[in-house]
């Protein structure tokens, strides 16, 4: 029987050994995932990683091949879409379009036979700044009025557990901002457990408690984003959550805290803590930001990894950093973001520097060696993230 | 019009805002065709209507008046036949949407993911445009003839009795009216559920509504186009058909719609007065009777 009532809290999300084959292959291979009640949960991938099916395993719009769905404890996986206390903001939005924006948004209540269907729905269009359209169809709105109309849609029937698939990706910056600040607080007053799919990192960082990046329909990573960010586990999301610079070599030796990795050119040296294999073949890797780079060899010690000397191919400028590219020979093209600080060195295409970073901000991979590029060819799309990102950064330092 | 609802539901383009002599130029001869062969015939079956016997005259022979009884004469006349045409035509409507409509979701909707099934079966839907309906028709009326095969296993299965005709009453006729329009009746609705988006009954299931409240809030809403269409192209023609119930064919004395009655006063009965203002009066009640329908289902645009 579909819910009376509103959730009272979120519940909490369990999947057990869940497989999904399509006819010709598999979109999930044996997943485990607990969301805790009241959290925000975002599933991170590429396109084509799983993450979208598993929404729809949780929302009862496929049926797993294998595996569990528990809701707040209760086992769903045989419960049919219309009876679970989900709800689901589409990424297509999918607004009846035979039906006013109001009638939409009481749509979820009036199955319910919950009182007062068009109060709430008023009450939830305010919310998104939206009331004075209530009666406009769904065409006569622009894409991002659409989307918020979808979300008014979803959180008006105060799931247990709200599912959102790619919810602001047609909103410009300042409204997306504005509607993560909104589901962030809905989130916080209500204690709905949210589970947010997106292929944008900087809004899986943002917005969520815990990130589990998704791969090939496996999850390759999970934890805090700050924690994914800083220790990553894999090439993939070393990559993927931001950009690295990576170095595949041998373990050449190894004291009590740390492991010294012999890359070719240069010895790198890595906290044990901060690594994830100690021995064999493995891949160190370095964010970009935490890089500096030197017009002179700097003085070899303990704290400092040094790799160099190296040629300066690109220097673009985005504001509030300015990003490197420098080629090393013997390792490809290492990646620099240099806060626009006023101090550090001043350099220009073609010039030979040295680049240097702690030995504390290193990181050994789970992976072994890999043929990894060292950071992803992509300027187009992740440059921009990142400078997006340090935009956010900045303004939320003004703010 | 009711063919618009073949086109995509897009929004219209805007229509130039100048017209220029070249458009007229380019209109005219489809114009002065309608004139020729629309409106002159109307012209004169609404004069016909009211046309008099002439005097002293041999049957048959008429002159122009301004006789309006013929239309009360017609109206006490013939009434049953006109109640029953529309009767039937309505029947043979809602039998024939209650058949297509699980097909054309088959087609449209099913089998979307074999589109070599979904031709083949549209294919089978067209087929029988590939023989005149006389015809098919016809052989309706062998295949259900008091010594057919059928109607005699059925007697003595004691299913019928034993004095049971199937030929000649208004089941008969009812029968091969939703037959006949079956294929008018699909093809609508195909192109309007083969249109219909899924993530909307997706959204709905997610939105707590049951599979059937699904069905009735959002996918009959959503090929409402394609049913406005499909009823208004069986209806129109099974109101004014006059084979299926003609007693060559399907129909029987008792089963006579407005097309008998306007074909034997034309041709028989050489009243052609009557026969001319039964035309009219045939038309008139579609009109009206399409334009409240047309206007209850909200689909205005296609007219």
């Amino acid at each position: 029987m579909a819910v009376r009532e509103f959730a009272e809290r979120g519940a909490d999300l369990e999947l057990v050994g869940i497989q999904k084959r399509f006819p010709g292959f598999t979109a999930i291979q044996d997943l485990d995932l607990k969301i805790p009640a009241g959290s925000f949960f975002a599933l991170l991938g590429p396109s084509g990683c799983g993450k979208t099916t598993t929404l729809r395993l949780v929302a009862g719009l496929e049926e797993p091949t294998q595996g569990r769905i528990l809701i707040g404890g209760k086992d769903v996986t045989a419960t049919r879409s219309h009876e679970r206390p989900v709800n689901t903001v589409f990424q297509s939005y999918a607004l009846f379009p035979h039906m006013s924006i109001i009638e939409n948004v009481a749509f979820g209540l009036k199955r319910r036979r919950i009182g007062d269907p068009l109060v709430k729905a008023h009450e939830a269009l305010k919310l998104v700044e939206l009331d004075h359209l209530a009666q406009r169809r769904p065409q006569q709105l622009s894409g991002g009025q659409q989307q918020r109309v979808a979300l008014a849609r979803a959180i008006v029937n105060r799931p247990a557990l709200l599912l959102l698939d790619e919810p602001l990706g047609a909103l410009d910056l300042k409204l997306r901002r504005q509607m993560q600040l909104e589901l962030k607080t809905i989130q916080e007053e209500v204690g709905l457990t949210f589970l947010h799919v997106t292929h944008d990192q900087e809004e899986a960082m943002t917005m969520a408690d815990t990130v589990a990046v998704m791969n090939k329909g496996a999850i390759e990573q999970m934890g805090a984003p700050e924690e994914l960010y800083d220790l990553p586990k894999t090439a993939f999301v070393a990559n993927f959550l931001g950009q690295s610079n990576l170095f595949a070599g041998e373990v050449a030796g190894a004291t009590d805290t740390a492991i010294t990795v012999d890359v070719g050119t240069a010895r790198l040296i890595v906290p044990k803590a901060r690594a994830h294999r100690h021995n064999g073949a493995v891949t160190v890797g370095v964010r970009p930001e935490k890089v500096s780079l030197h017009t002179e060899r700097p003085v070899d010690s303990a704290e400092r990894n040094v790799v160099g000397p190296g040629r300066v191919l690109d220097v673009s400028f985005s504001g509030v950093s300015t990003q490197y590219m420098v080629d090393v020979p013997g390792h490809g093209t290492i990646l620099v973001f240099a806060q626009n600080t006023g101090s550090g060195p001043s350099v220009g295409v073609g010039d030979e520097v040295y680049t240097s970073w702690l030995v504390e901000h290193g990181f050994g991979l789970d992976d072994g060696a890999v043929e990894a590029q060292r950071f992803a060819p992509d300027d187009s799309t992740t440059s921009i993230a990142a400078q997006r990102r340090d935009d956010l950064v900045a303004e939320l330092e003004e703010g | 019009m009711a063919f618009a609802a073949f086109a995509t539901a897009e929004a219209q383009p805007q229509a130039p805002r100048k017209t220029s002599r070249i458009a007229l130029l380019l209109l005219l001869p489809g114009i002065l065709y309608l004139v020729l062969f629309f409106l002159t015939p109307l012209i004169s079956l609404l004069l016909t209507s009211l046309q008099a016997p002439l005097e002293f005259g041999d049957i048959g022979q008429y002159q122009y008046a301004f006789n309006w009884q013929n239309y009360v004469d017609v109206m006490t006349a013939y009434w049953p036949h006109i109640l029953r045409s529309f009767g039937y035509a309505l029947a043979a409507t809602v039998f024939a949407l209650a058949f297509s409509y699980p097909l054309a979701y088959f087609i449209g909707v099913k089998a979307r993911r074999w589109p070599l099934l979904q031709s083949l079966m549209l294919v089978l839907v067209i087929a029988p445009f590939f023989i005149s309906f006389l015809l098919r028709t016809l052989a309706w009326k062998q295949i259900l003839s008091d010594e057919s095969f059928v109607i005699t296993s059925l007697k003595a299965l004691s299913l019928l009795g034993p004095d049971a005709h199937f030929t000649g009453t208004p089941f008969a006729v009812i029968f091969g009216l939703t037959y006949n329009f079956i294929p008018f009746m699909t093809l609508p609705l195909y192109t309007a559920l083969e249109r219909l988006d899924l993530r909307y009954l997706e959204a709905g299931s997610d939105l707590y509504a049951h599979p059937f409240t699904v069905f009735r809030k959002i996918t009959i809403p959503l090929s409402m186009p394609g049913i406005v269409a499909g009823t208004l192209l069986t209806f129109i023609p099974a109101a004014g058909d006059y084979v299926n119930a003609s007693r060559d064919f399907l129909g029987g004395p008792d089963t006579q719609m407005m097309g008998n009655v306007i074909e034997a006063n034309f041709l028989v009965l050489l009243n052609y007065p009557a026969a001319a203002a039964l035309s009219i009066i045939l038309m008139a009640a579609i009109l009206v009777l399409v334009g409240i329908y047309v206007k209850r289902s909200g689909t205005e645009d296609l007219l």
